[in-house]
């Protein structure tokens, strides 16, 4: 008897699922472009997060080199297209002269941040969270002062790269159209982001750098023994990961919008920790949790523009807004706690490491 | 058969010396090793093997002295230039990174790459398995060196070297962690490495195996070079004499012993490491009030899991343990502390004392919540002033004063203060684990007395050390521990050194069963 | 023991002691001194970015500086608002230094100060519209302060049973706890028959802590300055304390000693959270009274600033955030009088903190007494 009354319980709620099923489905044009879009600074996040541990340093500072680059690619792009004048755009996204430099510039920015992390984390020993810390508040702080002294000159970006533009036929492919629109109706970072992605999955796990960048963040001494020289290692390391960041600080103040805002970052790069974290410190793991946390921001945004109707809409009307928006976090919570504790880490993962001195 | 016919030897390490801040690690040593031989170095823990082999390695420099490859005076820079001359060093504790495969471990470092990016994984794979094939072994290339035994491990290790064709392989005491199986197939690996023209140096304590398996033997014993002797000529009592010396130096009368009732009482206590292995399958043993029961054995023969079963720090598989009548199998170590057993740690800087604290909050970091130095909640810092002051003067802890930082203290005043803090009170039972490691003369003889001077209060000692002296001098009884088992106990006043010595080295099981791989 | 041996050793013990604080603090001052000089050359370098400033104008930081000063220290309403903006940087910093001296990084402070401000306003709420005064405050600050320990237990429990490091859970729940603020703005705590989601505003309740001194020094001071001996009593008198220092300081020697290290974590998250529950009800009674969406605070950092600062000494704390909280109050005066916009307490703020951990002090000058200084956090619980 109670084995059926406990099926009958079952019922609903597997009607319940048919119905979010439905309304995904439903949806899933629009949204799906939309969290490839979020998805795209947390994973350029986690993907410097990535690189980083998996050589050894703990990089909570992910949130301030996105923040630098993104001010400092603005800056230096809305000077130059003050000075030089705004440029015409190329037919491909967009380009222009100005808006190619406050990128570069915006890389250079972000790896200068990551030395300086690198520097007191590897060289001073500082400890590595403290190290990090310090690069969130002095981001926060410093851009914060510069903007607001440009706030009075009404001082314009340099522009914003444009999305690539998928052609409608090839979006109304049945099947794969919207997963092609997804992908490829983005900026120029955003599909290079994709790219990434890829290169980096492939170069950790079958290239010689990436043996090397494993086994130094898993057993360092391990890899001295075999002639690697752990801490330049890290040091490129860390460096060439706060590039991939400063990508996503451009995306946010050159791709997505033109302008600059005050911590514009708004916690990205803490999200980019966490898919990094849910990701197992993989590229590709990093990329689906990324586009996991992005879609429950989409789907927060779509219920409240487009509820559901019937039983799934009276229960989604009584979830607040912002339990979608937690989600994520929450979820990085229960992973962390839940699954598996400590184990998963790189095994060397925020320990300075010191040179057995050849005296 | 052994390598004799090259003329010059394939390695030659001539005078050399190395210092380190007090102590001189290596003093003169001068040894060679002939191409196809494998020459084993023996001493006990600390005589400076692994500094020589350090120095070998490049991870050291000598102070004086020179190493000869083929004849050649060379210099070796680090690591990467022995394995570029041919040297590789198989450590004792693995130097390899559990998650990745067997093929990533080996080739990193030496990868073999497909083009300038990637690494040729197919080659890799083909590589070592011919080697492993022709060596007689089969490994997985794709498994994960994590899941694999430790005699597996340890063949990961020697791929190692051999992918790096290394003429020069040193084994760093690579029995270890092996069983007596395991250890059959690795001589046998070994010897056919040898007949491949190597050169293999052989660290070891173990006598038995060193007999069976080396072409020459050469001793160690505090820095030295006691002797060399070629198996056939020798035997196993010789090499324990060699080893362990044959002078014992009293410097503490340890008078007579009026043992009462027992006070600790073992039965058959089955402790798992960390890796849950089997440490201790079954300790029974008691030991009574007013005596000293002295622990002889090498590092890692189960005494560390031991001591933490007793003392509270690990939970028991099985047995009980007994103290002046109360069961206290698997209590905390404040409920041990509690019922008056005091504890000295072995690692003192890390498990002893908080290093960064001054030397009165030492003094009671374990005594702290017990009256007179706590009122309730509060601290009585008064009463942790006068305490610290008088036991400052008492131990004779050679400070300016009791608020020093406790890191400014010699490694000797420093365990004073551990002593001090733990001898305070009468106890029924005392823990020490190598109680005077790295310690001056001065302070040895000092701790030693205060052993003693507890014992006849009527403590129950018990006293871990991987230094034999220590242990005969001062023990009434004294058990070996080989394997996590008590292989013997003997009377401490009477026991003939090298006899323990030889139990300590071989658990008092001469049986030669790896006497095929000398053929 | 003779009486000459009491005094040799008590004259030593002064001369040890003092050293080492004097280098711990001399360190913080050090790099406060060297920021104050970088901050200035950089408000030099960026003058030219100011409307009506010439570049390079030298004179800049000068007059930044001294507007600063005179903000802050230069009247009664000054010092009182310097008293203010102090308070919550005391006590969350009071907090998040505790945990540093358990060797914890809370970096949680942020949620914890927002869950203290709801758990007021729920109190304030739930009392009604016409309650006792001196009931509901002392219970808004308590409800609070109960709140913030929770959110400071959470992180805790799970490192002690889990292992879960610290860190990130206490980053991620501040985003779960800014959430929750502001469901709960718009939800169970929103003024009913209100047109837009905002709380009821607590001086209308009768909540309001009283003003004391000047124009904005509110009670809440009070509570800070009352937290500051508690906290250093608790860490250097009680046996609690010890055991949360000797935890920070070698975790393992405290295990070997006896102590439950697992609980320890547990209890100092939870104390630590509490403090930075009770910095954000304490704002919220004294200060901002009223919650609409979007109610955040840069406490967090603030509080971490303040407690390296201060290396985790109450007494060092409490200077610090004296410090940052006179830089906020006369940040105002500055932007007013000199032009210069008052994001540069939080420049500094970094900047100090770059020096501060770059320790510029001990590698220059290698200190002879045993105790060096103290360790920017001690190396135990992680």
């Amino acid at each position: 008897m109670s084995g059926i009354a406990s099926g009958l319980d079952a019922i609903p709620i597997i009607g319940l699922l048919f119905q979010f099923g439905g309304y995904v489905l439903a949806n899933l044009p629009v949204m799906s472009q939309t969290t490839v879009a979020v998805a795209v600074p947390i994973t350029l996040a986690a993907l410097c997060g990535v690189l980083c541990e998996r050589s050894g340093v703990v990089n909570i500072g992910l949130e301030g080199i996105m923040l630098t680059a993104a001010f400092v690619g603005w800056f230096v792009g809305a000077m130059a297209a003050s000075t030089f004048g705004p440029g015409s755009p190329a037919p491909f996204f967009g380009v222009t002269a100005p808006l190619l430099l406050g990128l570069a510039a915006a890389l250079v920015a972000g790896m200068a941040v990551s030395l300086l992390h690198a520097w007191m984390s590897i060289s001073l020993r500082v400890d590595q969270i403290i190290s990090g810390t310090i690069v969130n508040i002095g981001a926060a702080g410093i851009t914060g002062y510069l903007y607001s002294l440009l706030a009075s000159q009404s001082l314009t970006g340099a522009g914003q790269f444009a999305q690539f533009q998928v052609p409608k036929s090839v979006a109304d492919v049945p099947l794969v159209g919207w997963l092609i629109y997804a992908v490829f109706n983005q900026g120029p970072i955003g599909i290079l982001t994709i790219g990434l992605v890829i290169v980096f999955q492939v170069m950790l796990f079958r290239s010689r750098w990436g043996l090397r960048t494993r086994a130094s963040g898993e057993h360092p001494r391990a890899a001295e023994t075999v002639g690697i020289d752990v801490i330049k290692l890290r040091y490129r390391n860390v460096v060439l990961s706060g590039a991939l960041a400063a990508l996503g600080g451009a995306w946010l103040s050159m791709e997505q919008t033109n302008r600059f805002d005050a911590n514009m970052t708004a916690g990205r790069g803490f999200i980019g920790l966490a898919a990094m974290i849910v990701g197992r410190w993989t590229p590709l793991g990093s990329f689906g949790a990324a586009l996991l946390f992005a879609s429950m921001s989409a789907l927060s945004i779509s219920l409240t523009i487009a509820p559901p109707s019937g039983d799934l809409g009276n229960l989604m009307s009584g979830v607040p807004g912002e339990f979608w928006e937690a989600l994520p976090y929450i979820v990085t919570i229960v992973v962390l706690a839940g699954l598996i504790g400590r184990s998963i880490a790189p095994a060397a993962d925020g320990q300075p490491y010191e040179r057995e001195s050849a005296s | 058969m052994t390598g004799e016919s090259a003329s010059v030897p394939a390695l030659e390490m001539r005078g050399i010396t190395k210092r380190y801040p007090g102590i001189v690690a290596n003093d003169d040593i001068s040894l060679d090793v002939r191409r196809g031989e494998i020459h084993a170095l023996l001493g006990e823990n600390g005589a400076g093997k692994t500094t020589l082999m350090n120095v070998l390695y490049g991870l050291a420099r000598p102070n004086e002295g020179q190493i000869l490859l083929d004849g050649e005076p060379v210099q070796i820079d680090g690591p990467s230039d022995a394995i570029e001359r041919g040297i590789s060093m198989v450590h004792q504790h693995f130097m390899l990174i559990p998650v990745l495969s067997v093929a990533e471990n080996v080739v990193l470092g030496a990868e073999t790459m497909a083009n300038g990016v990637f690494i040729d994984r197919r080659e890799a794979n083909k590589r070592i398995a011919e080697l492993a094939a022709r060596f007689g072994f089969a490994l997985d290339p794709e498994a994960k060196v994590g899941t694999l035994s430790v005699g597996q491990q340890q063949r990961v290790e020697i791929l190692k070297a051999l992918y790096r064709d290394a003429r020069i392989l040193v084994l760093d005491e690579p029995t270890a962690v092996l069983t007596p199986q395991e250890t059959d197939e690795i001589f046998v690996l070994l010897r056919k490495l040898a007949d491949d023209g190597r050169s293999i140096i052989f660290i070891s304590h173990k006598l038995y195996e060193v007999l069976a398996i080396a072409d020459r033997i050469t001793v160690i014993r505090r820095g030295r070079v006691i002797g060399e002797r070629q198996p056939a000529q020798t035997s196993e009592a010789e090499l324990a004499e060699l080893m362990v010396g044959r002078e014992v130096e009293l410097t503490v009368d340890r008078g007579d012993s009026h043992p009462g009732e027992p006070i600790l009482e073992v039965e058959g206590l089955r402790v798992l490491d960390d890796r849950h292995h089997v440490a201790v399958p079954e300790a029974t043993f008691e030991i009574r009030a007013g005596e000293i029961l002295g622990i002889a054995g090498v590092a890692g023969n189960g005494q560390d899991e031991l001591v933490e079963a007793l003392i509270g720090l690990r939970r028991p598989a099985a047995g009980r343990v007994r103290l002046d009548g109360r069961d206290v199998t698997g209590v905390s170590p404040r409920s041990m502390n509690i019922a008056e057993a005091g504890y000295v740690p072995g690692d003192r800087h890390r498990f002893g004392l908080i290093l960064g604290f001054p030397v009165f909050d030492n003094l009671v970091l374990t005594g702290y919540y017990r009256p007179p130095f706590c009122r309730g909640v509060l601290r009585n810092d008064a009463a942790v002033r006068d305490f610290a002051d008088t036991q400052v003067e008492r131990f004779d802890i050679r400070v300016t004063s009791s608020s020093v930082a406790t890191s400014t203290l010699s490694g000797g005043n420093q365990q004073k203060v551990v002593v001090a803090r733990e001898f305070d009170r009468p106890l029924k039972l005392l823990i020490l684990d190598q109680p005077t490691r790295g310690l001056d003369v001065g302070s040895i003889e000092f701790i030693h007395r205060q052993i003693i001077a507890k014992r006849d209060a009527g403590t129950a000692v018990l006293l871990v050390s991987a230094e034999l002296d220590e242990v005969m001098e001062i023990s009434d009884r004294i058990a070996v521990m080989y394997r996590g088992r008590i292989v013997a106990q003997v009377d401490g006043r009477t026991a003939d050194k090298s006899q323990v010595g030889l139990l300590m080295a071989t658990g008092g099981d001469t049986n030669g069963a790896v006497e095929e791989a000398r053929a | 023991m003779s009486g000459p041996v009491h005094a040799r050793q008590s004259r030593v013990v002064l001369g040890d002691w003092t050293r080492s604080i004097l280098s711990t603090v001399a360190e913080s001052v050090v790099a406060i001194l060297l920021a104050v000089v970088v901050g200035g050359i950089g408000i030099t370098v960026f003058s030219g970015l100011l409307p009506n400033h010439s570049a390079f104008d030298v004179g800049l930081p000068f007059a930044a500086y001294g507007a600063l000063w005179t903000g802050a220290v230069g009247s009664l309403n000054g010092l009182t608002s310097t008293l203010a903006y102090s308070t919550p940087l005391i006590l969350a910093g009071l907090g998040v230094g505790l945990g540093f001296k358990a060797g914890l990084f809370n970096i949680g402070g942020r949620g914890q100060f927002l869950m203290g401000a709801v758990g007021a306003m729920a109190a304030v709420t739930m009392m009604g519209t016409h309650p006792n005064s001196l009931v509901v405050i002392p219970l808004a600050l308590v409800v609070g302060t109960l709140f913030g320990t929770f959110a400071g237990f959470i992180p805790g429990a799970l490192k002690a049973v889990s292992g879960a490091h610290e860190v990130v859970t206490t980053i991620m729940l501040n985003y779960v706890f800014v959430f929750a603020t502001y469901w709960a703005i718009s939800g169970p705590l929103r003024l009913p028959n209100s047109p837009q989601s905002i709380t009821a505003d607590v001086s209308t309740r009768g909540a309001a802590l009283p003003i004391i001194l000047g124009r904005d020094g509110h009670a809440g001071i009070l509570l800070a300055l009352l937290a500051i001996p508690l906290i250093w009593f608790l860490l250097y008198r009680t046996t609690l304390g010890f055991e949360i220092r000797a935890a920070g300081a070698n975790a393992d020697a405290a295990r070997y000693a006896g102590m439950k290290t697992r609980q320890l974590i547990v209890l100092t998250m939870s104390i630590s959270g509490g403090l930075c529950g009770l910095a954000g009800a304490t704002t919220l009674l004294g200060v901002v009274h009223q919650m609409a969406p979007g109610y955040d605070t840069t406490i967090g950092f603030d509080a971490i600033t303040v407690a390296l600062l201060g290396r985790s000494n109450p007494i060092g704390v409490a200077l610090a955030g004296l410090l940052l909280g006179g830089m906020r109050a006369g940040a105002q005066t500055m932007q007013i009088q000199v032009g210069v916009p008052p994001e540069l307490v939080d420049a500094l703020q970094a900047i100090i903190l770059v020096f501060l951990v770059i320790n510029l002090l001990r590698r220059w000058l290698p200190t002879r007494t045993g105790f060096e200084s103290v360790a920017l956090v001690p190396e135990g619980a992680k």
